[in-house]
């Protein structure tokens, strides 16, 4: 187990896939309040047919290049969502759906064509799909590291703007911030933390890093800073943890042993979560049922002593 | 039957009842619990397998039905815990996928199962693994299979059309008269849980999505009568199907995946040319 740990790559690997998690739970507070949580699974799925197009383009795996062809590709998606929902009368969980199964299909229609024209030597593509952070080499690592960083330097860097354009859209007008612009800021972090995570992750299970520690985080607090670094704390533990367990079987995939840890931090957090974790509910709810039978009690005794 | 034939015929049974279990899913605004379902659908699949350790149609459905209640029932007790819907959806879909993907990869690795097959479906084996029914002969599995689903759906929607119209339209009326909303769910839930399993083996586990949601999408914005909506959605599940077949053959590519395209056209061109909602129309 320990010679796991201590061989460099996995090392690398660890800690990309801890800072990828880090950045997720950021990016993924700022999603939830704006109730836009299934948004990163569409998003993430719509990436593929430009992952593979950029593929096809330059005929090697420069995660570069395919990373700009998938945040190509989900910026299209995301228009095409928004489009269908302002212009017509199709709700937006619906057009969500399309655009990610669409988008999804077009991705396999071109990766058979990839896989055919490259002769099978496209093996780094398919984990796209699934995710398996084992089959990084350093230069992705660092591709992967920088893009996280400033992800997470942008959202700590604007904090008291972030945090009011979320919850008071007013009064960020009203002191001269660009709305327009803080939103076009947050969906390029959004999908660039999208595609980068999709190497580790792979593209169907992309959206529990945004949606699940964050709604984590929420059991445990009602401000939204500690919120933000809770749920990048348990981005960055689901992502390390999982990453570790993945390497220990032989060629097992990163992402749904990443998904699982999450998920474990998740029913952990809804059991015994300060704020509205359910044992918390049941002992106040059992307590107001005690206040009430004794409140019932001393009234029923003060009406006999009458 | 050729080769061929069986296959543009089981393709058209997935656009069929994929079309006419989609038009409820937009109706009740719920097309992303058919994203979810197609997704942990997987793991009721698996667990049938690893149970029964055979690849057979009748206890796929089974499992399908218990992975697609419990995603329901799981996301309906978020919701009620004040979980965000979609967070919640989310959540559930993601987890139970995942836990899908590891058993596949850690204990039913080396059988008849595996994530790609899962993901991708594979219509071009699917002639290849008959059953023998009395009177007409050897047909393929997948095809029986989900002739039998489409019959199911097909009866449950037109023995309670009726209320399947109110609960999709008003349910707090619905619910005033006397009709039980909540059973309705999950027997709504059941069937898009064994169209999903039905087609798997066809088109896969997010194509599925595809072939659910965008006929009926499309639909919508044709007509405003629920029975219309109902014959075009399957029309164009059906179209969208035969025609990604031979698109498919014709550029030698994924069958699935040029299916779920094809459903993105007859959807744009719908988006653009529909009489009542179409973009040309609001410019004119």
């Amino acid at each position: 187990m320990l010679s796991i740990l201590l061989n460099s790559n996995t090392q690398w690997v660890l800690l990309s896939t801890m800072i990828l998690g880090v950045a997720a739970g950021t990016i993924g507070c700022m999603a939830y309040w704006k109730r836009q949580n299934l948004m990163s699974d569409a998003l993430s799925h719509s990436a593929l047919p430009g992952v593979v197009i950029a593929f096809l383009l330059i005929q090697e795996k420069n995660l570069f290049i395919l990373i700009i062809g998938a945040a190509i590709s989900a910026l299209i998606g995301a228009f095409l969502i928004q489009w269908i929902t302002t212009s017509s009368r199709i709700s937006e969980d619906s057009a969500m759906g399309m655009i990610l199964s669409i988008f999804y299909g077009m991705g396999i229609m071109l990766l058979s064509i990839a896989n055919r024209s490259a002769g099978g030597n496209q093996s780094g593509l398919d984990k796209f799909i699934y995710g398996q952070a084992a089959a990084m080499v350093k230069s992705d690592v660092i591709t992967m590291l920088i893009l996280a960083l400033l992800v997470i330097f942008i959202v700590f860097i604007a904090f008291k703007e972030w945090k009011i354009n979320l919850f008071d859209p007013q009064f960020a007008k009203g002191i001269g911030l660009s709305i327009k612009g803080m939103n076009i800021l947050y969906t390029s972090i959004l999908v660039t933390t999208i595609v980068i995570g999709i190497q580790a992750v792979g593209v169907i299970l992309m959206a529990a890093m945004l949606v699940t520690p964050a709604v984590s985080a929420r059991y445990w607090t009602r401000s939204f800073k500690i919120m933000i670094l809770l749920s990048a704390t348990f981005g960055g533990i689901a992502g390390a943890v999982g990453t570790f367990i993945s390497a220990l079987g032989n060629g097992w995939p990163t992402g749904p042993f990443i998904v699982v840890v999450a998920s474990v931090v998740f029913v952990v957090s809804l059991l015994f979560g300060k704020e509205n974790g359910i044992l918390i509910k049941h002992l106040q709810f059992k307590m107001h049922q005690k206040t009430a039978k004794l409140n019932l009690q001393t009234l029923t005794e003060g009406l006999e002593n009458k | 039957m050729t080769y061929t034939g069986w296959i543009i015929l089981t393709a058209a049974l997935v656009g069929l009842s994929c079309g006419i279990t989609g038009v409820f899913l937009i109706l009740r605004k719920q097309a992303m619990m058919a994203d979810a379902i197609s997704h942990t659908v997987l793991l009721g699949i698996v667990i049938a397998f690893l149970i029964t350790s055979e690849v057979s149609g009748p206890y796929m459905l089974i499992g399908g039905i218990f992975a697609g209640l419990l995603t329901a029932f799981l996301v309906q007790w978020l919701n009620s815990l004040k979980v965000q819907q979609d967070a919640g959806l989310g959540i559930v879909f993601t987890t139970l996928f995942a836990i899908g993907v590891i058993l596949i990869a850690t204990s039913a690795g080396n059988a008849h199962l595996d994530i790609q097959h899962a993901l991708m479906g594979e219509i071009t084996f699917i002639p290849f693994n008959t059953v023998t029914l009395p009177i007409i002969g050897d047909v393929p599995q997948a095809t029986v299979l989900l002739a039998a689903v489409l019959i199911i759906v097909v009866i449950t929607i037109t023995l309670f059309y009726k209320e399947w119209k109110i609960t999709s339209f008003d349910p707090a009326l619905a619910a005033s008269i006397g009709i039980p909303v909540l059973l309705m769910h999950y027997v709504f839930m059941s069937l898009v849980s064994i169209t999903t399993v039905a087609s798997f083996d066809a088109v896969g586990a997010i194509m599925v999505v595809a072939m659910l949601i965008t006929p009926a999408a499309s639909a919508y914005l044709w007509t405003d009568k629920l029975h219309n909506m109902l014959l075009l959605s399957g029309a164009f599940g059906v179209i969208s199907a035969i025609t990604g077949y031979y698109v498919a053959a014709w550029i030698d590519t994924s069958i699935s995946g040029s299916m779920a395209f094809m459903t993105g056209i007859v959807f744009f061109i719908s988006f653009i040319f529909s009489p009542k909602h179409g973009l040309i129309v609001k410019y004119v």
